[in-house]
């Protein structure tokens, strides 16, 4: 009978700790020992892939993984110490404010002379470089909002009718196609990538995975809402300005007209969500749970800590001339012909 | 004549720096009578006039530093 299953194929292994959940996962060998966790650099490959394995068995799980490891009490205790290692370290180096309005005072005023990564495509940008920022990308895109959507059945009121109205947005508005994940497969079309999801998991590096594990993190812990709602309004708030950047980028490279689409949604879409989060989220959920606001300024700050540990290193190699992944793409498309 | 008490009236939401918020879906006559319209469930109407998507909302109202 053919197999109609469709899950993402397991990645390849970074380090002890990522390699012993890939084996408890595989159901071959046991979970990582408590000193290969503590071990671990924090931000490096080998911990935020063994988190991402943990967290991504909540979205779409892997081939040849048994769906019902997502609650396995073993591994969730490996989960607990991985997370304990990530949320601490990020509690020490995001700057850190104490109030919801100086938190966002930083991010709501436009740089005149901009030098992160939209800054660059926007004015530097090749088509080699525009196709490892999607392929990068992709493992959020592709499940676009979905981290966000756990935290509505931990608001009330004005916050949980606004965030839904969001996330509403976010899927389409109930067409399947304008779901925001769809608009990017159709983006990745247009770049001559693959958009099967999971594809460039081995191509990400580690701050991409620290990117996309601290959505997770916030979205899977109640304990976290209000730092996923100020994670949720970093995002809203820097994407519409960064959209347009890269749809000029996507322009100007003559990308395609799907990949221009996605990021001139963007600026439009986010221009409003951003009103719609500030005011009606943050501050709905600031009515029903003031003592939340140092939390949703952790989560201003925490976002804005990990996509500049990711811009920062992205512009490194780009600037030195190198690929910013970890196989280059080219590498990665052949590969494509016996994966598919 | 007042209008049916059935009408719920329309909410709009003003701020002094930032765009005027509607509930979408709408349609704005610009000068030259052209009609554009958004079926969003929101809507931010630019006020600033500094959008290059005019008359969409695309945060050039910003403070630049």
């Amino acid at each position: 009978m053919e197999d109609l299953r469709d899950e993402p194929l397991l990645p390849a292994p970074r380090g002890p700790v990522s390699s012993a959940v890939q084996a408890h996962l595989r159901g071959t060998g046991p979970l990582p020992s408590e000193q290969d966790v503590d071990a671990a650099p924090v931000y490096g490959d080998d911990l935020q892939l063994a988190l991402y394995l943990c967290y991504e068995l909540h979205y779409r799980g892997f081939a040849g993984v048994a769906p019902g490891l997502e609650w396995d009490p073993e591994l969730l205790r490996t989960r607990a110490a991985l997370e304990r290692r990530f949320l601490g370290a990020l509690r020490a180096d995001a700057r850190r404010h104490d109030t919801v309005d100086d938190a966002l005072a930083g991010i709501l005023v436009e740089p005149v002379d901009g030098t992160g990564v939209s800054h660059f495509l926007r004015d530097k940008g090749e088509l080699w470089h525009l196709r490892e920022y999607a392929a990068l990308r992709s493992l959020y895109h592709l499940k676009e909002a979905d981290p966000h959507a756990w935290v509505l059945p931990r608001l009330r009121g004005r916050a949980k009718a606004a965030m839904a109205a969001v996330e509403f947005d976010e899927y389409g508005g109930g067409r399947a196609d304008r779901v925001h994940a769809r608009l990017f497969a159709d983006l990745m079309t247009d770049l001559g990538l693959d958009t099967t999801y999971g594809r460039y998991l081995d191509a990400a590096r580690a701050e991409l995975l620290v990117v996309v594990n601290l959505m997770s993190l916030f979205g899977l812990h109640r304990s976290l809402r209000g730092a996923l709602v100020g994670h949720f309004a970093t995002v809203e708030i820097t994407s519409s300005p960064g959209s347009r950047r890269l749809a000029e980028a996507m322009r100007r490279t003559g990308a395609g007209p799907a990949a221009e689409h996605f990021y001139d949604e963007h600026v439009e879409a986010d221009a409003v969500h951003e009103q719609v989060v500030r005011h009606e989220v943050i501050g709905g959920l600031l009515e029903d749970e003031p003592y939340l606001a140092q939390d949703i300024a952790f989560g201003v700050d925490a976002t804005v800590f990990t996509e500049d540990l990711l811009g920062d290193a992205l512009l490194a190699d780009w600037r030195a001339g190198r690929s910013g992944l970890r196989e280059p793409l080219d590498q990665v498309a052949q590969d494509s012909t016996h994966t598919s | 004549m007042p209008n049916s008490p059935s009408d719920a009236p329309r909410r709009v939401t003003v701020q002094r720096k930032g765009p005027l918020l509607l509930e979408g879906p709408v349609e704005v006559e610009l000068e030259d009578g052209s009609v554009v319209s958004s079926d969003r469930f929101r809507v931010a109407l630019c006020t600033c006039r500094r959008s290059r998507r005019y008359p969409w909302c695309d945060t050039s109202h910003r403070d630049r530093a």
